[in-house]
């Protein structure tokens, strides 16, 4: 039995239809349920629900085989797992935005974001000494009230980030959804990865 | 009396070993010693500490993993973050002397600074070997064995050791790409197990589509023969060619040493970014999300000690393969003798008595007990010798 951790919120509804569409046989009330912890016996899997950003964490510790996860979660936890296909689902980039026509304070300029490492890395090979600002959410209220100049975020249609009067200013990466296993159980079930990929890989959106 | 700061404290990622978990480490750490002096290697020991600008620097392990301090003199000295660069330089500088091959092994605890998740240990027991200054595939297959067969003798049910060849790789990517810069690239990738990163990197570079499908390819060779065969055709290089064919004769000698069920191949294996030259290998358990050992060869770490010579050996977590073997209670019962003043010397010949037959014996003045109901359920055995005439009892 493979037990795949799934992301809450955004990415879930899209990774359950890719799986729909792969043929797994997943219950109607599926998306519905508030259950952590869903066993779907006909497919032999078991479905956890966890945090998108600790989808990494239960894969990189082998009680889930695999997961799937954004590449900014990726990209942030740098945690030691494979990362076998890209669902191309939750398509999005990450981005540094502020309000417009204003420029970094030189004196202290601040990033806010929900991933600092990403930005730590990032303005470090820009060159430029920032200090980072991490927050948990809302992370578009940090420039409109002064807590920092700019944000790094996700942004995906650009929405939110307009109706706060914010732009977007660089681009950082692109993100999608990927296929992540845990290093022992890519030897150890080797067959049943293998199979759960190539069916996956059949119904991946073009680009 | 107040709480001092750090009163019980340890610093970050260090542990202590109590009763229960040090027995099972030392009944798995025997069982294991054993078998491997029986293949005939003989253990060693080296210091904790060495030196940063030697085996601090000829080690596998990262420098930001590293936990370096001064000495007197002010050299940066490191505790040891992996036992087979220690091992090496006392081989260059005694033992590796008429280039014959020498079997080293070692059962030593390591250090390296973990940065995440402060529980994770940064000191923890490894037990491997090395075989220095044997260059052949049978070597290779004698410390891949070996490591199966520990696996084996301490109660291991399922493991999965996943083989790879970096020359192989190597070659590979040199045929296609031309230098070693734009391998390296692709390399990092294998390293990080970035298999989309790789691919989308492969579909990046400006090569005939045969080229890049050549190095697509290289994701799946995995599994048994028609892996090695698949690789083998891949490869045009002659360097390439005779890395396959190292992994074919090391298939054929490890389904003679009988443990061919239990290993896969795996060619994108790649361990480490320089360390490698050869065949190289991952080991994985049930119930342990991480690689509770590892190895392969390293032919170029001896050069370091200007004593070149071929050499591989494998390493062993004793903590992840205790968690992987599972809970055992191996602890053998300690017997008590609680004795009073007046009995003392029949109490001592009856605990030597006992001592002598092998067990265990804890042999306690009654006086020093505090609570006689508590102490007594600590054991399943106790002998009473208490007053003159002997009204002893169980």
């Amino acid at each position: 039995m493979l037990t795949i951790a799934m992301p809450k919120g955004r990415i879930f509804d899209e990774a359950v239809e890719l799986l729909r569409r792969a043929d797994y046989a997943l219950p109607p009330e599926f998306a519905e349920s508030r259950k952590l912890v869903i066993d779907v016996t006909e497919e032999q899997m078991r479905f956890i629900l966890a945090k998108p950003m600790d989808v990494v964490t239960y894969v990189e510790h082998g009680v889930a085989d695999l997961g799937i996860a954004g590449k900014d979660v990726l990209m942030e936890e740098e945690r030691n797992v494979y990362e076998l296909l890209d669902l191309r689902i939750s398509r999005c980039h990450l981005a540094v935005a502020g309000l417009p026509g204003v420029k970094m304070n030189e004196i202290a300029p601040r990033v806010a974001t929900k991933y600092p490492n990403i930005a730590s890395t990032y303005f470090r090979e820009q060159g430029e000494q920032v200090e980072i600002i991490r927050l948990n959410g809302s992370i578009e209220l940090a420039p409109l009230i002064g807590l920092a100049d700019r944000i790094v975020d996700i942004v995906s249609t650009g929405r939110t980030l307009k109706e706060n009067g914010l732009v977007e200013l660089e681009r950082i990466a692109e993100v999608t959804s990927r296929l992540i296993a845990n290093p022992a159980s890519y030897r150890l079930n080797s067959g049943e990865i293998e199979r759960l990929v190539d069916r996956l890989a059949a119904v991946i959106p073009e680009r | 009396m107040a709480k001092r700061l750090f009163m019980f404290e340890k610093p970050l990622g260090m542990r202590d070993t109590l009763p229960f978990l040090y027995e099972m480490k030392k009944q798995v750490r025997s069982v294991m010693a054993e078998e491997i002096e029986r293949w005939g290697y003989e253990f060693i020991e080296t210091p904790t500490l060495e030196y940063y600008e030697t085996v601090g620097a000829a080690s596998a392990i990262a420098d930001h993993r590293l936990f370096k301090l001064l000495d007197q003199q002010g050299h940066t000295l490191v505790l040891r973050p992996d036992m087979t660069a220690p091992i090496a330089r006392v081989a260059a500088s005694r033992l590796y002397e008429d280039g014959n091959p020498l079997r080293l092994a070692y059962n030593a605890n390591v250090f390296r600074a973990q940065q995440r998740e402060g529980g994770r240990p940064a000191e923890f027991e490894q037990i491997g070997v090395e075989l220095i200054g044997d260059g052949t595939v049978a070597a290779d297959a004698e410390v891949i064995s070996l490591m199966a067969a520990l696996l084996k003798r301490v109660g291991l049910g399922r493991f999965s050791v996943a083989i790879g060849h970096i020359g192989y790789v190597n070659a590979l990517f040199l045929e296609i790409l031309g230098n070693e810069e734009r391998a390296s690239v692709l390399r990092r990738f294998l390293y990080e197990k970035n298999y989309v990163g790789y691919r989308e990197h492969v579909k990046s570079l400006p090569l005939s589509s045969i080229d890049q499908k050549r190095l697509l390819d290289l994701l799946s060779l995995r599994g048994g023969r028609e892996a090695i065969e698949a690789a083998k055709a891949l490869a045009s290089s002659g360097e390439g060619q005779q890395a396959a064919d190292e992994v074919a004769s090391l298939f054929a000698a490890l389904e003679t040493y009988g443990v061919a069920e239990a290993v896969k191949l795996d060619m994108a294996l790649v361990s480490h970014m320089s360390y490698y030259t050869g065949i190289l290998f991952e080991v994985y358990a049930e119930q342990v999300g991480f690689p509770i050992g590892n190895g392969g060869r390293y032919d170029e770490l001896l050069a370091k000690f200007s004593r070149p010579a071929p050499a591989t050996g494998f390493g062993l977590r004793i903590d992840r393969l205790i968690e992987a073997v599972g809970e055992t209670d191996v602890r053998e019962e300690i017997e008590c003798i609680v004795f009073s003043q007046e009995r003392l010397a029949e109490a001592v010949e009856l605990a030597e008595a006992k001592r002598a037959e092998g067990r265990r014996v804890v042999l306690q003045h009654i006086a020093g007990i505090r609570d006689i109901d508590a102490y007594s359920q600590r054991y399943r055995s106790i002998v009473y010798l208490l007053g003159r005439s002997g009204r002893e009892g169980q």
